[in-house]
């Protein structure tokens, strides 16, 4: 496909009726909360958008997220919305490699410089540039370099958003988040280990139409897919107001499909849109599958106090602390209350008689 | 050597337990001991709550055995207590409060505030913060051997009058008689027909008795102004006297804070048990009741109401007793609203009366009762305690009303069967 | 810190520091007490010290009918507050947890709607008694600094654990942080104060209606 084709005439030339093209606008709208009416304007903008240019550095990453992406490129129209990007770098779906891959990518930032996106997985080291390097480069030169002539930022998956698995204790790389290094250009946190795929189409899809980021909460993360918690909108929920647990994997509870709270379940704490959007185009999530979420578009979650650990359970042994504190209690109590009783009994001892003659204050 | 400052504090440090400590632990400053106490109701003065009668007593424990009162001793913290403080305390301790146990029974953690007032009372005499009212009766009891200073030979009248009216002899110092009958000063000079009413029941019921001339005080100053050792002498003539006599049985007569003093504080005070059982006077008749050796007739037809005393009904057990027996006297007898062990205090018990300072606001106090009377308008209030007799009187003149107080013995007394046979035994 | 991180904090060396203060000062307390002991009575038992004892420690805990009439407020707050502390302690799931990881024990839950109402009535039953021992003289005139503080660090919990339940204001693990520090901070101030009662009372009930109990009296 032509650089300068528009994804309409991309849309077309690959046989998309207007139907399914809309059909799926309607289905972004939604998406991203936006009422009917703006179905209209979003096809209008993605009929007439170029296709911008898109780097994707690839850092501390397990490839988790691009397969999740990649598990969804089926002849699907999200995966042809894919081919409305340029995608002018990426390590594991570019053709070219070595000096030729990192030519393209020094073109496309010169070509589209201010106006390309950059996609980042994956965690920067900190500890040792030498953890991590593209072509000799290290990946904090290579972002901060890349990310000057962005127009926008993705961070995606929860490696680049927050520090992820490399961060987790005792983080030897001293990994960091892409938000930690790059202060000066708009970030979008797209976390999850992976993100649902349909979440990051849906952010650029808003990208591509309005040319802005959608609204984010706190954690820069878009509240159209992270608004809600899992706990919110879980299945389950109604066996948790119950009190109905599975304490658990193959129990009677987990068979009858309870809640998984007692297994650590970290819904309550955790936004994502695993729980209505799904997974698999939609066949289903973790919690449905009979495991506890992890909590892994949270920050930290790796190291969240466990995954298999209720939140409500303390991180420390409690018990033990218990036992020492009672013991040493018990003989700090035994001693202070010899000590006072002690000193009772003295004061009795030195009693001095009262009789009829001291009960008026001498003078 | 005469009381100080110091000698109070010794005294407070003295009297702590394990008990005082659970409850000075246990307050939360919930403020309902205020409602179960007639000085609180009758004046709605916050200083009279029975909690806060302790604060002096209350600091001592704080900051001599509890370790974060000690720190903070240790670190100048505290607040120490002073004389001026237990000056402030006086009319806490000994005008308002007459160790009812009220309050003990209703604090939702079970603290016992009257027996800290009784303890704090040691600290308080020691350091010369006692009524003088009260300084004056014990040193009589101690000197002449009661606090109103009757002696002997005032006793040995009233006997002889008594001999004379109901021609029964009145058995003094029989050495083997079963009980030895002890009396207080205010029956002996303000109701001598109690003695009596006693000779004439126990001539009917056969019952073996004497008084010694030596100890015939039931009154025991001592746990009034709150000093032991004072009131461990005084059980001791007592103990004596019953010993040399060799009575199975010490009655205490009706009186609220002698009971309390011989049947309960006493083998404690003394540091021994006795060699000798106690019994209230109601419980001996009631006894005899129940033996059918008591024989009545007639039955008293006016609307009669019992008036509980302190020391005899809540603090001290005897409660059905007196119930038992008026239901064998009285066609129409009626309980007052919160009767039993949860009846008002008359308000003068417990060195109350003996104190001139709290005339004013032991009258005033009375208003409890006079409700607790309004509610069922009785003809004639019964009691068991010349104390709360006396006092029952002066307030119903007080408020104007006009209704006899009598004493339980003295009504069974007049309804006794048969004439009087002189001259019994056993 | 991050929110993560003051989260494991608050679960693990906070609740542990916390846990050893909140048990180790109750012991102290409980045998600085006891070991001051009670001199035997010497006087004729009428009744039994022992069954007294027991008996008020249970009674006590209902008020005699008369003295309903003059503190009704005093005591239907008090047990409304104290059941809905017990009931929303003992009976949320959550909460069940955490005893289970402590103490080995478990029971069922009550549902979580049941929790969230009787949250709602107790924090209203506090406010009630907090205005009332302002505006009543006796409560007034005995209330010290540490009667408002031991207030404030009851309702605390309440307060922050209904927010973290229904998540409003701050994220969850930042307000699940401050429920548990709440929590922490009643188990720290507790051995200090008069929130002792929950244990002392035990004994001064015993000690109260054994001495009524030996005379042959049920206080």
């Amino acid at each position: 496909m032509s650089k300068d084709e528009t994804l309409g005439e991309a849309l077309r030339r690959q046989g998309i009726t207007r139907r399914g093209f809309l059909k799926f606008c309607a289905a972004t709208a939604s998406m991203m909360a936006l009422p009917p009416s703006m179905v209209p304007a979003i096809a209008a903008a993605l009929e007439k958008a170029r296709r911008p240019s898109v780097i994707w550095l690839s850092f501390q990453e397990c490839t988790g997220c691009t397969e999740s992406l990649t598990r969804s490129h089926s002849p699907t129209v999200e995966g042809l919305i894919f081919d409305a990007i340029s995608l002018d770098y990426h390590h594991t779906l570019q053709a070219a490699a070595g000096s030729a891959a990192e030519a393209a990518r020094e073109a496309a930032m010169e070509e589209n410089y201010g106006k390309y996106l950059l996609i980042v997985d994956g965690s920067i080291p900190l500890a040792n540039p030498g953890y991590s390097t593209i072509a000799g480069i290290s990946n904090l030169a290579m972002l901060e370099e890349t990310a000057k002539g962005a127009a926008a930022v993705v961070s995606m998956g929860s490696c680049a958003a927050f520090g992820g698995i490399p961060k987790a204790r005792p983080n030897p790389t001293g990994a960091v988040s892409v938000g930690d290094i790059v202060k000066d250009k708009p970030i979008i946190n797209v976390p999850g280990c992976p993100p649902i795929p349909v979440v990051i189409t849906g952010v650029l899809a808003h990208f591509l139409t309005f040319g802005t980021l959608p609204e984010l909460d706190a954690l820069g993360r878009p509240k159209a897919y992270y608004g809600q918690s899992i706990h919110d909108r879980c299945y389950r929920r109604p066996f948790y107001d119950k009190g109905k647990f599975a304490n658990t994997f193959d129990d009677e509870g987990a068979k009858k499909g309870w809640c998984l709270y007692k297994l650590g379940c970290k819904g309550p704490t955790t936004y994502n849109a695993c729980a209505t959007t799904k997974w698999n185009e939609g066949t289903g999530f973790p919690i449905e599958a009979g495991h506890p979420c992890l909590g892994c578009s949270e920050p930290d979650f790796w190291d969240g106090g466990g995954f298999y650990k209720a939140i409500s359970t303390p991180t420390g042994d409690v018990s033990k602390a218990a036992v020492y504190a009672i013991g040493a209690g018990a003989a700090a109590g035994l001693a202070l209350g010899a000590m006072n009783r002690a000193r009772r009994d003295k004061a009795v001892g030195e009693h001095e008689k009262v009789n009829i003659d001291d009960l008026e204050k001498g003078d | 050597m005469s009381a100080t400052l110091e000698r109070g504090i010794h005294a407070f440090k003295e009297v702590i337990d394990a008990p005082v400590a659970s409850f000075f632990s246990s307050c939360v400053r919930c403020g309902l001991c205020a409602h179960a106490c007639l000085f609180y109701t009758e004046t709605e003065e916050p200083k009279y709550t029975p909690i806060y009668k302790l604060e002096p007593l209350r600091r001592v424990w704080r900051e001599e055995y509890s370790f974060w009162g000690r720190l903070t001793k240790a670190l100048g913290l505290s607040k120490p207590v002073t004389d001026d403080m237990l000056t402030e305390w006086e009319t806490l301790v000994y005008d308002s409060c007459t160790m009812c146990g009220r309050c003990s029974m209703v604090c939702p953690v079970g603290n016992d505030i009257a027996y800290m007032v009784r303890k704090m009372r040691e600290g308080m005499a020691a350091s010369g913060h006692a009524p003088a009212g009260l300084i004056g009766a014990t040193q009589r009891a101690v000197t002449i051997g009661s606090p109103m200073g009757v002696k002997l030979p005032a006793l040995q009248a009233q006997i002889r009058h008594t001999e004379q009216d109901i021609g029964l002899p009145i058995p003094v110092d029989e050495v083997g008689a079963e009980y030895l009958l002890l009396l207080s000063s205010m029956e002996i000079m303000n109701f001598p027909e109690f003695i009596g009413a006693i000779a004439k029941i126990f001539n009917q019921a056969g019952v073996s008795w004497t008084i010694s001339s030596e100890a015939f005080e039931a009154t025991n100053s001592g746990i009034q102004i709150g000093v032991s050792d004072i009131a461990a002498e005084l059980v001791e003539r007592i103990v004596s006297a019953a010993e040399k006599l060799k009575v199975k049985s010490v009655i205490s007569p009706e009186c609220g804070h002698a009971y309390m003093a011989i049947r309960w504080e006493g083998p404690n005070l003394i540091g021994r048990p006795y060699s000798f059982k106690v019994v209230h006077i109601l419980e001996l008749l009631d006894d005899l009741r129940e033996q059918g050796r008591l024989k009545t007739t007639g039955k008293e037809t006016q609307r009669l109401t019992y008036h509980d005393p302190c020391q005899i009904s809540r603090r001290g057990g005897v409660v059905k007793q007196p119930r038992n027996l008026l239901n064998m006297l009285a066609e129409d007898f009626v309980e007052m609203p919160e009767s039993g062990t949860m009846n008002w205090c008359c308000g003068a018990g417990g060195g109350v009366s003996s104190n001139e300072r709290a005339d004013e606001l032991r009258l005033k106090v009375f208003n409890r009762k006079k409700q607790q009377l309004d509610a069922i308008h009785p003809d004639a209030i019964i009691s068991a305690c010349s104390n709360c007799r006396i006092h029952l009187e002066d307030g119903l003149e007080e408020y104007g009303m006009d209704m006899p107080v009598l004493s339980l013995t003295e009504t069974i007394a007049e309804h006794l069967a048969g004439s009087e046979q002189p001259g019994s035994k056993e | 810190m991050s929110e993560t991180e003051l989260l494991l904090w608050v679960r693990g060396p906070a609740l542990q520091g916390a846990t050893i203060i909140f048990l180790l000062g109750i012991a102290v307390r409980i045998l600085e007490i006891l070991m001051l002991g009670r001199k035997t009575d010497l006087a004729e038992a009428r009744g039994s010290a022992v069954a007294g004892g027991l008996r008020t420690i249970i009674s006590r805990s209902f008020a005699q009918r008369e003295t309903l009439q003059r503190t009704a407020f005093t005591e239907v707050t008090g047990w409304i507050f104290h059941i809905g502390i017990f009931v929303t302690l003992l009976f949320f799931a959550p909460h069940i947890l955490l005893f289970e990881e402590v103490l080995g024990l478990s029971w069922p839950a009550l549902p979580t709607t049941v929790i969230d109402a009787t949250t709602i009535v107790t924090i209203i039953a506090l406010l009630a008694v907090l205005v009332h021992r302002i505006a009543n003289r006796v409560t007034r005139f005995l209330s010290r600094f540490q009667d408002y503080l031991v207030w404030l660090v009851t309702i605390l919990p309440m307060l922050t654990g209904y927010i973290a339940f229904h998540r409003v204001g701050l994220s969850p693990p930042m307000l699940i942080a401050i429920h548990i520090l709440s929590v922490e901070l009643l188990m720290v101030v507790f051995p200090f104060t008069k929130l002792m009662h929950a244990f002392t009372l035990f004994m001064s009930r015993y000690y109260n209606g054994a001495i009524a109990g030996y005379r042959g009296v049920n206080s």
